[in-house]
């Protein structure tokens, strides 16, 4: 092939129309062989059970039950889960968790300037902060359950020593566990979002720093005035991942409580497997499915609308 | 400014002592997972924490973890096994659509990029039914042939690659036409080496994510033999109750290797994390 290079390139050149309309048959040929393993695997793990999904959201029907046991039901499933106590509930602690991301976005956002600007050790910090985000989170989720744990837990026992007579229950009781999930949530989100501001942090030009110093505005100035407004194309990033990881938050409930005790920690995703899997209502659950999907898609398009209202570039 | 770049600076210094005391919040339960997972049973729980053990019981506890009737080594294999396989179909199939829909210019490329793209905001928990009903049907259930293949379609990954497809320059593809060279070729030795970090980056990350899935292999699989790690490690806790020593073990042999894969190429996980802006 190498010898004919040059010869290659003036018959291009010299190519009658027939030759480039078959060239061109075979970049559509080329083009569909390239892309259709993801096609195929897209279309039938992903298309169609999404429309699957929204088709058995209008059954009744139990996977026990065979094919034969579907009974349509039009709405009926959706009629159902505005009556229905958990699931409302579930939703509630969804929109409640929500709070845990202004949180760990926060605290990333301080931890990233002074780490990038003001300390020795950067290396040391980042990955120290950065330990709970790769280790496997039912791991993490089972060492902070004993370290929670009510009578015997090195927390509680902390907090006796230090005068609590009465420590919380933690995640066994009623009033602490989703604010216990949450604290933990924020313990391994805030590496991924540290390391993402301390990205966001190295495109801000030096200058600005120099200038506003020179006009004498204080650090706390420079911070609110230059850091936050051009960070906000990495919060936003941030804010609009972090909202819809909520929504699918599942595998440390699974691990630690189980959506208890009485209901607690029961949030949507927990609640959808719960009725699919363990309940076996597979139209109900495809309800629940729909409307996670809504949720989800709701906040995507959100944010394109917002996306130019409210991000400084 | 009056000092110089090398002086020390108090400030600076007083702001490191302050975040090394924070870094405890972070560092200390790995500490107390490890510490706890030599102790013998009855000094889990002494108070105040014995940060080093005074007895040792790590043989014990980690033969137990290895070879009890959870055996540990069964579930690494497993988990070795999905993980690699999952991680090179992954890369295989989205690098061929990166390159297709970047480099190829056929009518359907945009439409078909945007089909692609568009099931991005499907949650995954909102298909969990049907494809649990297809891989009944079609006998996928209960395999690790199923669990690869749940994880073998990534549109994070074929969005992330084209990306960096982009930044080839077409000249370089149109002069490797000329020479007669066809896609396949010049994909495989021309632009593909070329976006050779971006692909690694993505391979550790699809790795590190395959790895800790709890999820599917908690829905997909059955049998206690096909286990993976993270499932194997929620089993044996349900399983061994009060012995909290054998559970941080098993939590130890369940975190160790991954921290030590990452601190060791720390700076690429890092850097693939920030440039690509993605999350598992």
């Amino acid at each position: 092939m190498k010898a004919t290079t040059t010869g290659g390139a003036a018959v291009e050149a010299a190519a009658p129309p027939s030759k480039a309309r078959r060239r061109s048959r075979g970049e559509e040929l080329w083009g569909w062989l390239f892309v259709s393993p993801m096609l195929l695997g897209v279309t039938v793990l992903v298309l169609l059970p999404i429309v699957a999904t929204f088709v058995l959201s209008l059954a009744d029907w139990n996977f026990v039950q065979g094919w034969d046991g579907i009974k349509w039901i039009g709405l009926d499933n959706f009629d159902k889960l505005l009556r229905d106590d958990l699931f409302l509930r579930s939703v509630r602690n969804n929109v409640i968790f929500l709070l845990a991301v202004p949180v760990y976005m926060a605290i990333s956002m301080i931890l990233a300037v002074v780490i990038d600007r003001h300390v020795y050790m950067k290396g040391f910090f980042k990955v120290a902060y950065f330990m709970p985000y790769i280790s496997n989170i039912v791991a993490v989720a089972v060492v902070w359950q004993v370290l929670f744990h009510p009578s015997n837990g090195p927390v509680n026992q902390m907090l006796r020593a230090l005068g609590v007579s009465q420590p919380p229950g933690w995640l066994a009781d009623p009033n602490y566990a989703l604010p216990s999930i949450m604290l933990i949530v924020v313990w391994t989100s805030i590496g991924f979002n540290l390391i993402l501001y301390m990205a966001g942090l190295q495109s801000i030009p030096r200058d600005l720093y120099e200038a506003a110093e020179i006009d004498g505005a204080s650090g706390w100035v420079r911070f609110a005035r230059i850091t936050v407004p051009l960070l906000s194309p990495t919060s936003f990033f941030l804010l609009v991942t972090g909202v819809i990881s909520t929504f699918k938050v599942f595998d440390i409930i699974a691990v630690t409580t189980q959506g208890g005790p009485i209901g607690s920690t029961s949030m949507m995703v927990w609640y959808l497997y719960d009725t699919a899997f363990v309940n076996l209502k597979v139209g109900y659950a495809s309800s629940i499915a729909v409307v996670l999907f809504a949720f989800v898609l709701l906040i995507t398009l959100g944010q394109w609308a917002a996306q130019k209202k409210w991000v400084n570039y | 400014m009056t000092e110089t770049a090398a002086a020390f600076s108090w400030k600076k210094g007083i702001l490191t002592a302050a975040l090394l005391v924070l870094s405890l919040l972070f560092l200390l339960p790995f500490v107390w997972m490890l510490v706890t997972s030599f102790k013998p049973e009855s000094e889990v729980f002494v108070y105040p924490i014995q940060w080093i053990p005074k007895q040792w019981n790590a043989v014990q506890n980690y033969s137990e973890v290895w070879a009890g009737s959870y055996p540990f080594w069964r579930y690494y294999l497993n988990s070795i096994q999905v993980a690699l396989i999952t991680t090179a179909i992954s890369v295989a199939v989205s690098s061929l659509a990166a390159y297709g829909f970047s480099k190829i210019r056929f009518k359907a490329a945009g439409p078909l990029f945007l089909i692609v793209l568009a099931t991005y905001m499907v949650p995954h928990q909102a298909i969990l039914v049907p494809q649990f009903i297809l891989y009944r049907r079609i006998g996928l259930f209960d395999s690790h042939l199923g669990l690869i293949l749940l994880g073998s379609f990534s549109v994070l990954g074929t969005f992330m690659l084209r990306q960096f497809f982009m930044g080839v320059h077409n000249e370089l593809i149109e002069s490797a036409k000329i020479d007669g060279a066809s896609h396949p070729r010049t994909f495989g030795s021309i632009a593909l080496p070329l976006v050779r970090p971006a692909v690694a980056t993505y391979a550790i990350l699809r790795f590190i994510w395959t790895w800790n899935d709890y999820q599917n292999p908690l829905i997909f699989l059955r049998s206690d033999s096909l286990f993976t790690i993270p499932l194997a490690m929620q089993k044996f806790t349900s399983m061994s109750g009060q012995f909290y020593s054998l559970i941080m073990a098993a939590a130890v042999s369940a975190i160790l290797p991954l921290l030590i894969v990452f601190i060791l190429g720390q700076k690429s996980v890092i850097e693939g994390i920030a440039t690509g802006g993605v999350k598992g």
